[in-house]
């Protein structure tokens, strides 16, 4: 009973990232910079949302725990409900969470709880995603002189979200400090060999720290689910 | 792929014309003849063939246009991504829209071969002097102008462009292949949508028949003015670029949705409709040319914020295409690498 519920927890909290970043990306559609990467980003959505599924319905019915949630049931990060800004943004928050997901499942990958057989897939995608965030990080670093302003921006402004990704999940058995400083080290030698700067703030204030995982969001995540929920709750019990 | 001999002149000649051994004029005319029997053999044209002038202004005009109507297309179907019902209706719309991303890159790359370039194409048609489909400037306004849209709309382009797979100019018969396969398949996704909805609620079905009623009468608009009335159709047909007239494929269009909307268990808006039995075609009633004509002069009901919103992602994004540019300057003369500057150490 109890290793159900734990495995339950974490499937939620790990649903509702790739559920939550997910949907931030598929409102890209359409307003990319370029059209090469209208394909990426609706490509690393659709991996993200299919994480998402399996997930989500290991804890329970994809659909009612997408759209009949209420906002303080949501477990996912606050760093992924950021809203896109920028692309310098929508970047630094897939170069911020493509690293922590990408070490998160290689880990899980190599054990034998619930999760080994979805991490072993999805490290695969995550890895891709880690890559196009990287580049991205490296042309708009050492850029020009206004994308590297907008990169070192976005960098500074998501920094504070990610200490939340390293504290410990229920039914995650993660080594969080170690899996925290694999990810100073690997987002720290993008951030130099973009010639931008490693944020020296915290990676958590007081409110930040684990609140997405305790339902505790940001407010722009409350206009996200509105949009997102609306339809399917106008029609309660319908099929689609 | 053109090989067979009555193709071989046109390159020979051509480079006899470069090297001055042939008058410009006789050369012109055996280029001519080569072209228009490789045409009647059905061989297909590359891009490195000899060709019309007019051929190729044709062919630049029309698949820059069909690549603009790809990545316009998205919009209104973008439009419902963040409100679609199901995660799984969700990630098959996703996917959907990023195929037409796709499809708007096989296009220009086709145009490309011509001798012109993206970045002409999308200034041409950020500036209003190429045009996309029509259809794109109608708005959808609930979930089941999604379903419509792939059912009717997509429905409307596979029926116009099976044919041009076996169009005259090579590269843009290929693209079309492999749009065609991905086409269909989105095709019966948006009828299988529409059938649960029928099937759903009386609202959902409710829905779905207004979805239809309003993308019914702009669909069949998709094969272009009647044949009387359109201006490229015979040269076209003459080069083997159109195998069809408009309203040949619009009759076959009409044929195929009738027997569909009856099995989708939804009405079709049209009172004059029925089938004929002499002409072994269903009758359909009056097309609004006059509405038509509006939407193609940019007073649709979404013209304006289609273009503005395209124009907006690319000027929005042109900071981000220059960083992209700036890093591949650097890192190409610092490593002594190609244009990509992808490499790193």
């Amino acid at each position: 009973m109890t290793a159900t519920t734990t495995a339950t927890a974490a499937a939620l909290a790990l649903g509702d990232d790739a559920l939550v970043l997910s949907h931030r990306l598929g409102e890209w559609a359409g307003h990319a910079p370029v059209l090469e990467e209208e394909v990426a980003l609706a490509n690393i959505a659709l991996d993200l949302l299919g994480q998402a599924r399996v997930l989500l319905s290991m804890a329970g019915d994809e659909d009612e725990l997408a759209y009949l949630r209420e906002e303080r049931a949501f477990r996912n990060l606050q760093l992924v409900e950021q809203p896109n800004g920028d692309f310098a943004h929508t970047i630094a928050r897939q170069l911020y969470f493509s690293t922590h997901q990408h070490l998160l499942y290689a880990r899980l990958a190599t054990g034998d709880g619930p999760f080994a057989g979805l991490a072993a897939k999805a490290v695969k995608e995550v890895a891709y995603h880690r890559d196009h965030a990287e580049q991205w990080t490296l042309r708009l670093g050492d850029g020009t002189d206004l994308s590297h302003q907008r990169m070192q921006r976005a960098c500074d402004a998501l920094w504070r979200f990610t200490g939340e990704m390293f504290q410990p999940v229920e039914g995650l058995d993660i080594d969080t400090e170690d899996m925290n400083a694999a990810w100073l080290e690997s987002v720290g030698d993008v951030l130099r060999r973009a010639t931008l700067t490693v944020p020296d703030g915290p990676q958590s204030g007081a409110w930040t720290a684990g609140a997405g995982r305790q339902g505790l969001h940001t407010e722009p995540f409350g206009r996200m689910l509105a949009e997102m929920q609306h339809l399917h709750r106008s029609h309660p019990g319908a099929s689609w | 792929m053109a090989t067979a001999a009555a193709h071989q002149p046109a390159r020979t000649q051509q480079h006899g014309a470069h090297d001055g051994t042939a008058g410009a004029t006789g050369t012109e005319d055996a280029h001519q003849r080569a072209f228009d029997a490789a045409v009647a053999a059905d061989e297909r044209i590359e891009p490195r063939d000899w060709m019309p002038d007019a051929y190729r202004a044709t062919l630049v005009r029309q698949i820059a246009q069909h690549a603009h109507s790809e990545i316009i297309g998205m919009q209104p179907e973008a439009n419902w991504i963040t409100r679609a019902p199901s995660l799984r209706r969700k990630a098959i719309l996703m996917a959907k829209v990023q195929d037409e991303a796709g499809h708007g890159l096989y296009l220009y790359s086709a145009a490309e071969t011509l001798g012109t370039g993206r970045d002409e194409l999308l200034d041409k048609l950020h500036t209003g002097r190429q045009k996309y489909s029509s259809i794109f400037n109608y708005p959808t306004l609930t979930w089941a102008d999604v379903g419509a849209i792939g059912w009717l709309v997509d429905g409307a382009a596979i029926t116009n462009q099976v044919p041009l797979c076996r169009c005259s100019y090579g590269p843009y018969a290929r693209a079309m292949i492999r749009i065609c396969k991905e086409e269909s398949f989105h095709q019966r996704q948006g009828y299988e949508l529409l059938l649960a909805l029928s099937r759903g609620t009386p609202e959902q079905h409710a829905m779905a028949q207004d979805a239809v009623d309003r993308w019914w009468w702009p669909s069949l608009m998709m094969f272009g003015p009647p044949d009387d009335e359109s201006a490229h159709s015979a040269q076209s047909m003459d080069w083997k670029i159109k195998r069809h007239s408009n309203d040949e494929l619009r009759q076959r269009f009409v044929d195929i949705c009738v027997p569909q909307a009856e099995s989708l268990g939804l009405t079709l808006p049209d009172p004059d409709l029925r089938w004929n039995e002499e002409r072994g075609h269903h009758d359909f009633g009056p097309i609004d040319w006059t509405e038509f004509k509006e939407v193609l002069k940019g007073n649709g009901p979404c013209n304006e914020q289609r273009i503005t919103q395209r124009r907006r992602a690319h000027d929005e994004g042109a900071w981000v295409r220059e960083a992209a540019a700036a890093y591949a300057a650097k890192h190409s003369t610092a490593a002594g690498h190609g244009e990509t500057g992808v490499e790193q150490a």
